[in-house]
């Protein structure tokens, strides 16, 4: 039991805390689809390495291989991979329409033209 | 690294390029760990079709980001306590690559010793995918029709002149608006 043996999660938890930055802290809404992305990707990382056997291999049956790393993880994050990559094209769909009805896709900018509606 | 600069490049099209790269090493990543078939979809998916997602988009909306200025610290703040917590927890997580870890020890051990019987195939996480489990595969292709049935729907509505009540501040021209084809 070292700490080297908790790497695996301390880099999932950074990149993790990366992409949840971006997703609050950015105003683009490319920028956000983006570190909602960053953080996927961390779980990606976090559900395989749990597979992962020290000394295992692709869980491909072959001759002369004994010890395989656990499918499962593999399988779900196939999935999510896929899920993911669903939500991002639903995201920037919803990103253009925005961009088509506001002229921008920057939080900060959104409320600007109803401001100067109400002024004028 | 190259996550903190997706994060911190304010032209999108050079995020766009980072974050592909990203990709690409992470599938790397997956590929040391083992996992050859996540490996080979991250790097179709991740690093080419959320790419050209990405750029598909840009040419419609404006290439740089708009500057915020200095940091977002109370974003700052809960990430890191967030972050705080999940080390902490993570500390009585197994250890990485034991044999004897949970997730070793229950239905893992089963697949990989009978998929070669019963499925006669070698490759364990297809015979998952598609055969052990093929009833959620096939929830997952009803989530991903919805997903295509929802970017149709929002992008097949024919651009107006804005929402009521909102004055458009960049009209986009009907040359433009012509060639957009809803993402796949």
């Amino acid at each position: 039991m070292t700490l080297l043996g908790f790497f695996n999660y301390w880099v999932v938890v950074t990149l993790m805390m990366i992409g949840f930055y971006c997703v609050i802290a950015r105003g683009n809404m490319i920028k956000k689809v983006m570190g909602l992305n960053l953080f996927q990707t961390s779980v990606f990382i976090l559900f395989v390495s749990a597979g992962k056997v020290v000394g295992g291999s692709t869980p491909i049956l072959r001759d002369g291989v004994e010890v395989y790393s656990n499918p499962l993880p593999h399988v779900i994050v196939l999935t999510a991979i896929v899920v993911g990559v669903a939500i991002t094209a639903v995201g920037l769909a919803l990103a253009v329409r925005i961009q088509e009805a506001y002229g921008t896709i920057e939080d900060d900018h959104l409320g600007d033209d109803l401001d100067d509606d109400e002024q004028g | 690294m190259v996550a903190v600069a997706v994060v911190r490049v304010r032209d999108l099209f050079a995020a766009a390029m980072l974050f592909a790269i990203y990709s690409l090493l992470s599938a790397g990543l997956f590929t040391v760990l083992d996992a050859g078939d996540v490996a080979l979809t991250e790097a179709a998916v991740g690093a080419g079709l959320s790419t050209i997602l990405v750029l598909a988009v840009l040419t419609l909306a404006r290439r740089h980001e708009h500057p915020t200025g200095g940091y977002n610290w109370l974003a700052l703040a809960v990430v890191l306590v967030t972050g705080a917590m999940l080390g902490y927890a993570a500390m009585d997580l197994p250890e990485f690559g034991n044999p004897d870890n949970p997730a070793q020890t229950h239905v893992g051990a089963h697949y990989v010793a009978n998929t070669g019987d019963d499925m006669g195939i070698p490759n364990m996480v297809a015979a998952v995918l598609a055969s052990y489990r093929s009833i959620d595969t096939m929830g997952e292709a009803f989530v991903i029709f919805a997903a295509a049935l929802a970017v149709f729907a929002l992008l097949s509505v024919r651009p107006h002149r804005g929402l009521p009540g909102v004055r458009r501040r960049r009209p986009i021209s009907r040359r433009r608006a012509s060639q957009r084809k809803p993402s796949p």
